[in-house]
């Protein structure tokens, strides 16, 4: 309460200083006195002690670093031919800061949703995240004016828009690559109807030999933000284009080069305000590489003739040097065009359709990355190891009455063909399973599986290191993976609280028996391997023991053809295999293309005097697809000895399909005439 | 007029004799008002040189022009006795309510609020007036209702009619005005000297109120605040995280300020050349001053301000009558309030509120406001010498 005896309050025109006023005025006094400290000792801490801080922040304001692409190192063949070059092409792009906010921030949502949605697992994910409608009319007035002009559709720039900004905000945004001459000018001319619109050169990689390889060239794509922070991008920047799959993945750090940087000074607004060329851009270095620009095409040819006559659906081919494990060709079928992958594709419904299941994933590498049951060419593995252990030797001969009983289990010969009594060689030729068979039964009991040794000595179950991303391991059933199967089943079932269906890729929880050794014996069953990791187990057996390391990479040169750096492949391990084992293999597989052999009438019009051809024929039985053709062959040469390993998928018997375009490899790499006939051989 | 001539008692005389020739007016104000008039002209002309093409000049010839409009309407309030002003309470409390109301009603839109008409060649600020009208006409209610009956009816009733231009001008809405208003009449009322006891009624009252609009209220559907509004009064709580405009405009102010290190950045200050900092010459200017000039920019605009404080509570204390010291403790308060939120601000330690900068931020209102509030304790320190040199004695207080 205000009273009159203490109270400040006195009458007008008094001197209003009581001690109680001057109290208050000295409070007063102190509360600015206080916050006058705070204000210096805040401005003492970001000025003078945090200052050069602020000072960085500032720069980082208005300074972009934006990266200068290089050129990317061009890619040869064995004899210099250009396989993969670049060639300058107008990119026009949208700079985000002239996006609205929201669309920026649509854009971060979905990147978001669309990570958790990839996290989840397959069964329990809902709909893919729908790409969000562009922010505003007016921004979607701006998206139909340019979609008129490049051609393409206002829904796939805003697909665009969205997902490049979700990978990386701040970086340009990639409407449409390569756009012609004239559009560019005309955009360019009209900055005021296009704004936030610029062109920028970049460089496509361009395929001028039309060799094909796709798979095996790969492909360059913009670096994702995971790959910024491996070991492997180290000096990338943001946005870059790296090598994405194949070669140009491998061998990116000598391709790419060095992108330069330029600086540019900004507004807030994002107004450009100078530039300056910071780090002059150092083109990649090319890469010659083993590959046979003729065999290559070739056998793309080859293989693609036999999907188109109507054997098979798909394929693959290796050709390697058996002395080092280069690679003089390797392909894939189905393929595409790479130059189609050079720049993006308009919408995901095209990609779907040239690129997709349907159309039978052209992009998988089925040479490196595909697993198949081998079939016959198998057997060769499985002799070296009965050889080895003294099961048999090169004259044992065990008689063939078509069919092997095992318990209540036959197993027959295909087409149940009776071969009487034959050894190794013959066995080979003919391609007789019942021998093989015995051969798996025989060795079962043995100590340390010596089928399944011998396969991984030779290459199998384990990748053979290629310098291609990608590769698979494959599989060589034994007794510890069919446990392994087992536990995964029943750790399947308990999960998934049903029973597994016979589909559900394990197994009917049994053991391991003899019939297993039995089916691996001939290539079949689980066993698993892929056209690369079969041509180096013949290689294997045609250098006499040398494990080789495949590899496409022969040589990092300069721009001007100088060589930079070799690439060496050291072979990954020597096996002893016995000179007298190896003969009589060979010679088993060199009947199987005479007389009465497996693969014969393909090899019918061939110079075996010239260049004696030691192959085996493979029909791998996967039902309920059809069976698939493999062909495996060795030709010995002074100067330029070649193992081909070819399958095609549903492609029938080895004959049908895979040894008549492993002849027709042949021939081109030989310069002979391309006599090579189909087989009517019925044997697996 | 001269001192010479007046009788004091021996100490005094002598401290009187020290200083020398007596002015009629109080100097030190005088030159730290000049002072921030030639930071702000100097800031304003470097961070506006820029911003309209062709008239690199626009923004400093108009702060100019208010300036001397101030100025000769701050030496007239100095020449005239204040203590006028009294009697016309009821006509300047109406011109405040009907100002706001008019400018609520019929204002130009910016930014999403009301509070500016805009009139030719100017456009007027009515809260920013406001303020001094409310300080003129507050303190005369306040003397009017104590010397009748002091209690706390008498402080609900003062308070009431203080809040009421706050709530107004929270419709417009200006949420820094509203604050600025409740600083003033807390002042007046500490100075009139209401109990303790009150003012701590009324703090609880104002943090339940708070809580309600902040928590309560939005809890079942009813909104006091925009949205805009509380995020402002959070983004300075965490304005790296903040993504949104409030967070940003902060950083890039705090980075600007920063950036200025000891002794600026000069003519290579870019967070403000290339807009980075927004407002750079109306609510962030101190962060240009920081940026271009430095700690030691800064500081010497810092002391300026602290140098006026300093002078407005001596002349709080010279005051010939409580009215006198009424009007400037709500002076001094209202300056410190609008300094130190707005500084404060800047440095990244208080909310962003929209409150300008006095004396340094381009606007007419706000700067004739304040020089109006000058000339007021001009006038108060005149009248308050010449009374205490008529009784024969100057104060001992200084």
């Amino acid at each position: 309460m205000i009273e009159p005896g203490n109270s400040p309050l006195r009458s007008i025109g008094e001197s209003p200083l009581t001690p109680q006023l001057a109290m208050r005025v000295a409070l007063l006094g102190g509360i600015a006195l206080a916050l006058f400290a705070i204000v210096f000792f805040r401005l003492w801490f970001l000025q003078v002690l945090t200052g050069d801080l602020a000072v960085r922040e500032a720069a980082n304001n208005r300074v972009r670093t934006v990266a200068v692409a290089a050129p990317r190192g061009a890619v040869l063949d064995r004899s210099g031919k250009t396989l993969v070059e670049n060639r300058p092409a107008s990119v026009m792009q949208l700079d985000p800061q002239q996006l609205p906010a929201a669309t920026r921030e649509a854009a971060a949502t979905w990147g978001q949703k669309m990570t958790a949605w990839a996290a989840t697992p397959r069964k329990q994910r809902g709909p893919r995240p729908a790409i969000p409608a562009p922010a505003s009319a007016a921004l979607e007035e701006r998206y139909a004016l340019l979609a008129a002009v490049l051609g393409i559709s206002t829904k796939t720039i805003n697909e665009r828009v969205i997902s490049q900004l979700a990978q990386i905000p701040y970086a340009n945004v990639r409407v449409q690559v390569d756009v012609p001459t004239s559009v560019r000018n005309y955009l360019l001319e009209r900055p005021g109807k296009f704004p936030g619109v610029s062109v920028d050169q970049v460089f496509v990689r361009r395929y001028p030999s039309g060799v094909g390889a796709a798979q095996v060239l790969g492909a360059v794509g913009q670096v994702s933000p995971e790959q910024l922070k491996a070991d492997s991008f180290r000096g990338v920047i943001s946005g870059a284009i790296v090598g994405q799959e194949g070669l140009e993945r491998s061998y990116d750090r000598y391709l790419r080069g060095a992108d330069g940087t330029k600086s540019i000074t900004i507004d807030a607004a994002g107004r450009l305000k100078g530039q300056k060329l910071s780090r002059e851009p150092r083109a990649g270095d090319s890469l010659r590489t083993s590959l046979d620009s003729n065999l290559q095409r070739t056998g793309e040819a080859a293989i693609g003739s036999a999907i188109s006559r109507g054997s098979g659906t798909a394929g693959a081919f290796v050709a390697l040097d058996p002395r080092n494990g280069r690679v003089l060709a390797l392909g894939s079928a189905p393929t595409y065009d790479p130059s189609v992958r050079a720049k993006p594709i308009a919408t995901k419904a095209d990609y779907e359709k040239q690129f997709g299941a349907a159309a039978g994933a052209p992009l998988f590498n089925r040479a490196i990355s595909g697993g198949y049951p081998t079939g016959s060419i198998f057997k060769p593995i499985t002799a070296l190891a009965a050889l080895d252990r003294g099961v048999i030797t090169p004259e044992t001969t065990i008689n063939d009455p078509g069919v092997l009983t095992i318990g209540t289990q036959k197993f027959y010969n295909a087409g149940r063909q009776v071969n009487g009594s034959l050894s190794l060689v013959r066995a080979l030729q003919v391609s007789s399973d019942v021998f093989f068979y015995r051969l798996g039964r025989d060795s079962n009991p043995l100590k340390g599986q010596i089928i399944q040794t011998w396969a991984r000595r030779l290459g199998l179950d384990r990748a053979t290191g290629v310098d291609l991303p990608g590769e698979a391991s494959g599989t060589i059933p034994d007794r510890r993976w069919r446990a392994e199967q087992n536990k995964r089943e029943v750790a399947w079932e308990r999960k998934s609280k049903k029973k597994c269906p016979p589909d559900c890729l394990y197994s009917d929880k049994r053991p391991w028996s003899v019939g297993d050794n039995i089916q691996l014996s001939v290539g079949q069953g689980d066993v698993q391997a892929s056209p690369l990791q079969m041509a180096v187990a013949y290689s294997t057996i045609a250098n006499g023991g040398t494990v080789v390391k495949p590899h496409i990479g022969m040589a990092i040169q300069s721009d001007t053809g100088q060589q930079l750096e070799r690439i060496t492949a050291p072979p990954l391990r020597r096996v002893a295999i016995d000179p007298s084992y190896q003969k009589a293999i060979l010679e088993g597989l060199h009947q199987s293309t005479l007389g009465d052999g497996t693969s014969a009438d393909v090899f019918s019009g061939w110079d075996q005097n010239k260049f004696p051809v030691y192959g085996k024929t493979g029909t791998a039985e996967r039902p309920p697809r059809p069976d698939q053709s493999w062909y495996a062959a060795y030709v010995p040469s002074a100067k330029k000895p070649i193992v081909i390993v070819a399958t095609v998928e549903d492609g029938g018997y080895g004959a049908e399909a895979a040894a008549p375009a492993v002849c027709a490899m042949l021939a081109d790499w030989f310069n002979q005439p391309s006599r090579c006939s189909t087989g009517g051989s019925t044997t697996r | 007029m001269s001192a010479t001539t007046v009788i004091k008692s021996g100490d005094e005389a002598k401290g009187e004799r020290a200083i020398g020739v007596q002015l009629p007016f109080d100097l030190a104000l005088v030159l730290a008002t000049l002072g921030l008039a030639i930071c702000s002209l100097l800031t304003i002309a470097a961070a506006t040189a820029d911003d309209i093409a062709g008239s690199p000049d626009y923004f400093l010839i108009r702060q100019i022009i208010y300036f001397a409009v101030g100025s000769l309407l701050a030496v007239f309030l100095w020449r005239s006795d204040y203590s006028r002003l009294r009697e016309l309470k009821v006509f300047f409390y109406g011109l405040l309510i009907a100002s706001i109301i008019t400018v609520t009603v019929f204002g130009s839109v910016a930014r999403g609020s009301r509070r500016a008409l805009d009139l030719p060649f100017f456009s007027f600020q009515a809260s920013e007036l406001g303020k001094v009208l409310l300080i003129v006409s507050l303190s005369a209610f306040t003397i009017d209702m104590t010397r009748r009956v002091a209690g706390r009816r008498t402080t609900v009733r003062l308070m009431a009619l203080g809040l009421a231009p706050a709530a107004l001008v929270m419709l417009q809405p200006d949420l820094g005005s509203a604050l600025v208003f409740v600083a003033i009449t807390a002042a007046i009322l500490f100075i009139a000297g209401v109990p303790w006891q009150h003012f701590a009624a009324a703090g609880a009252v104002a943090v339940a109120a708070v809580v309600l609009a902040l928590a309560v209220l939005p809890s079942v559907g009813v909104n006091v605040f925009h949205n805009y509004q509380k995020d402002r009064l959070t983004a300075f709580l965490h304005p790296s995280e903040t993504s949104g405009s409030e967070g940003y405009q902060q950083n890039q102010s705090r980075i600007a300020i920063g950036s200025g290190e000891k002794t600026g950045r000069g003519a290579s200050a870019t967070q403000t050349k290339y807009n980075f900092l927004p407002e750079h010459h109306t609510d962030f200017i101190f962060a240009v001053v920081g940026e271009r000039w430095g700690f030691a920019g800064a500081a010497l605009v810092l002391s300026l301000y602290a140098l006026i404080i300093w002078r407005a509570l001596r002349i709080l204390t010279m005051a010939k009558n409580l009215y006198g010291a009424l009007l400037a403790g709500g002076i001094v308060v209202m300056l410190m309030f609008q300094i130190f939120v707005n500084v404060g601000m800047t440095v990244g330690i208080m909310p962003i509120t929209g409150i300008p900068l006095p004396l340094m931020s381009y606007g007419g209102s706000s700067l004739i406001a304040t020089m109006l509030a000058i000339g007021l304790l001009q006038s108060i320190y005149a009248q308050g010498r010449r009374a205490a040199m008529s009784q024969g004695r100057v104060l001992k207080f200084q």
